[in-house]
């Protein structure tokens, strides 16, 4: 967040959303944190009446694993969401790699959103994984895996299954490459998700609650193969109830309560010395 | 009291006019398949992108697809008919003329039929693929684009394919009784089968024993058409890897109202073969009790 003022200037210009920027103060040029991945300023979001996002600012370095954590309703889904512009925002920025996500700056100094072509090419270097995996039930675990590649990246089918089949490998499942979802167990699902966004080599994964619908016993494939990836320096935001891998694997948590972020920190801080009063009330109704 | 005279069943020409057909009422068959195949099948295709339109951005479009629906799932095919082929010649808008595409002839009539089955049914496949698209979970169309997909692609790879499994049961609903509306195309004189049956009936008088051939191979392609769907639905179920048995005896047994005995604990589903969500007509074919 600190290098903001000195980033390189030919990037889009910090107008706001809305129409009257300058009314709101912000004359100077906002640009991304040269080292970020993600770098969000001041998101708002509304469902109609119901404001779930009050201005969200986070930004996320290269390799960095950062963990949203949070009561229910607090805003961290949406703000997920948010970053790979599955939702749009009413107020705020978004930059992904350098790039405003969604949206581009009209000649009046406006944001527009983009063309949906466009948004697509930045979504494919976002990696996505849903809480209910949404893996197509009509194809098969290899084909779940290539199909974004074979479509999107017009990658051979050859040199796609070749990949699909090693991704499968990674995250264990080498045996199951032409069983279908249907024949899975929730955390091979999971598993077959996480190769599925792999596949696109993204610069970038978002894990949406991961594990809130497995059994029990399937939370530990899930989180080893996400340990894995953290190891091997994947940047990765992660909402997440998981409050043992946040503290294992998190370089960062971040409290998120009534849609603005209350409090962030290495896990220990978090964990151990929280300094936030929801913070406390939060993790003291956890255990 | 009771009068024998009247009651007369020509055994020998009923049994006749089934098993060897004249050539006219093979021919009124063969016209019935095929303007049910082209009007669904054409059908099929315009019904999807009225579904698609409906989800259209820009209003006016989707206002069309509501009038179109509502015209001509509002009105009845009789008169649909006799509009398209005698309205609009009787108007001066549009009469159908005979096309010959070699040797073989289309008449006039057969076409003014196939593009009234093909306009109305096309209404009804609009609404039934519209459902179908809804019945995919929304999470499928995200998936596709969290891989970068644009929402055409999301749409043409991950959507309507999944939406096909809800289409075929409604579709195989709709072209069963495609097969029976055509007699309706008797009116304008299409040489189906039904008005070659009416044929047969004033030359003979065999009025009883006619119409009950016709009603018998009118039932036999609706059976036909009866296994070919399953067939269809049971292929569609090993693309999606659920493995559906085959019927057995006791099956069709118990459909034909033979009491079932302590179905439930055998007909749960084994641990590791999940029910995916939505799929409500599985519980069917695992057997669920009756109820």
């Amino acid at each position: 967040m600190s290098n903001r003022s000195s980033a390189p200037a030919d990037l889009p210009v910090g107008a706001m959303f809305e129409r009257n920027s300058a009314r709101r103060g912000e004359g100077a040029a906002r640009s991304p944190a040269p080292d970020a991945i993600v770098d969000a300023s001041d998101v708002h979001k509304r469902f109609g009446s119901l404001e779930v996002l009050k201005g969200v600012s986070l930004t996320v370095a290269r390799g960095e694993v950062v963990v949203l954590i949070g009561a229910s309703g607090s805003g961290k889904t949406t703000f997920l969401r948010c970053i790979n512009h599955f939702e749009r925002i009413d107020r705020g920025q978004i930059f992904v790699n350098g790039r405003l996500i969604g949206y581009r700056t009209d000649a009046r100094g406006r944001l527009v959103e983009e063309r949906a072509k466009t948004i697509a090419r930045q979504r494919a270097e976002i990696g996505f994984v849903f809480q209910h995996f949404n893996l197509y039930p009509n194809r098969s675990a290899l084909e779940n895996v290539t199909l974004g590649p074979r479509k999107v990246r017009k990658m051979p089918r050859e040199q796609a299954d070749e990949l699909g089949r090693r991704l499968l490998r990674r995250v264990g499942l080498e045996s199951k490459v032409d069983v279908h979802p249907a024949q899975l167990s929730g955390g091979q699902k999971q598993r077959v998700a996480i190769a599925r966004a792999l596949a696109m080599q993204p610069k970038l994964i978002l894990f949406d609650e991961p594990t809130s619908a497995l059994d029990p016993e399937m939370i530990g494939e899930v989180l080893a193969v996400m340990r894995d990836l953290a190891k091997e320096g994947m940047t990765m935001v992660v909402v997440s109830h998981e409050m043992g891998f946040a503290r294992e694997v998190a370089d960062r948590v971040v409290m998120m309560d009534d849609g603005v972020i209350v409090e962030e920190g290495p896990p220990a801080q978090i964990f151990d010395r929280p300094a936030h009063e929801r913070t406390q009330s939060f993790l003291a109704k956890l255990l | 009291m009771f009068s024998t005279a009247g009651l007369h069943f020509d055994y020998s020409f009923f049994w006749n006019s089934l098993v060897h057909p004249s050539t006219a009422f093979l021919q009124g068959l063969e016209t019935t398949v095929y303007l049910a195949v082209i009007a669904q099948a054409l059908a099929t295709i315009i019904g999807l992108f009225l579904a698609l339109a409906r989800r259209s951005r820009i209003a006016p479009v989707r206002a069309f697809v509501w009038f179109y629906t509502w015209i001509f799932r509002g009105t009845p095919l009789l008169i649909q008919l006799v509009i398209v082929y005698d309205g609009l010649a009787a108007a001066g808008i549009y009469s159908f003329n005979n096309i010959s595409i070699g040797s073989f002839v289309i008449p006039s009539v057969v076409q003014a039929a196939i593009v009234t089955f093909t306009l109305n049914e096309a209404a009804y496949m609009g609404e039934i693929i519209r459902a179908a698209l809804n019945a995919v979970d929304p999470g499928q169309f995200e998936a596709a684009m969290s891989t970068g997909m644009s929402p055409g692609q999301a749409m043409r790879l991950v959507v309507v394919p999944q939406a096909v499994r809800f289409v075929v049961p409604p579709l195989g609903n709709d072209f069963n009784a495609m097969m029976k509306n055509t007699s309706l195309a008797s009116v304008i004189g299409v040489s189906e089968m039904f008005l070659v049956t009416q044929e047969i009936n004033s030359s003979t008088f065999n009025t009883f024993e006619i119409y009950t051939v016709a009603a018998i191979y009118y039932l036999a392609l609706t059976t036909v058409w009866g296994f070919i769907q399953s067939a269809i639905e049971r292929r569609i179920d090993r693309r999606w890897g659920i493995a559906r048995p085959r019927r057995s005896w006791s099956s069709w047994a118990s459909s034909w109202g033979r009491r079932r005995v302590a179905t439930v604990g055998a007909a749960a589903a084994p641990e590791d073969q999940a029910i995916p969500q939505g799929l409500g007509t599985l519980r069917e074919r695992r057997g669920f009790p009756r109820l």
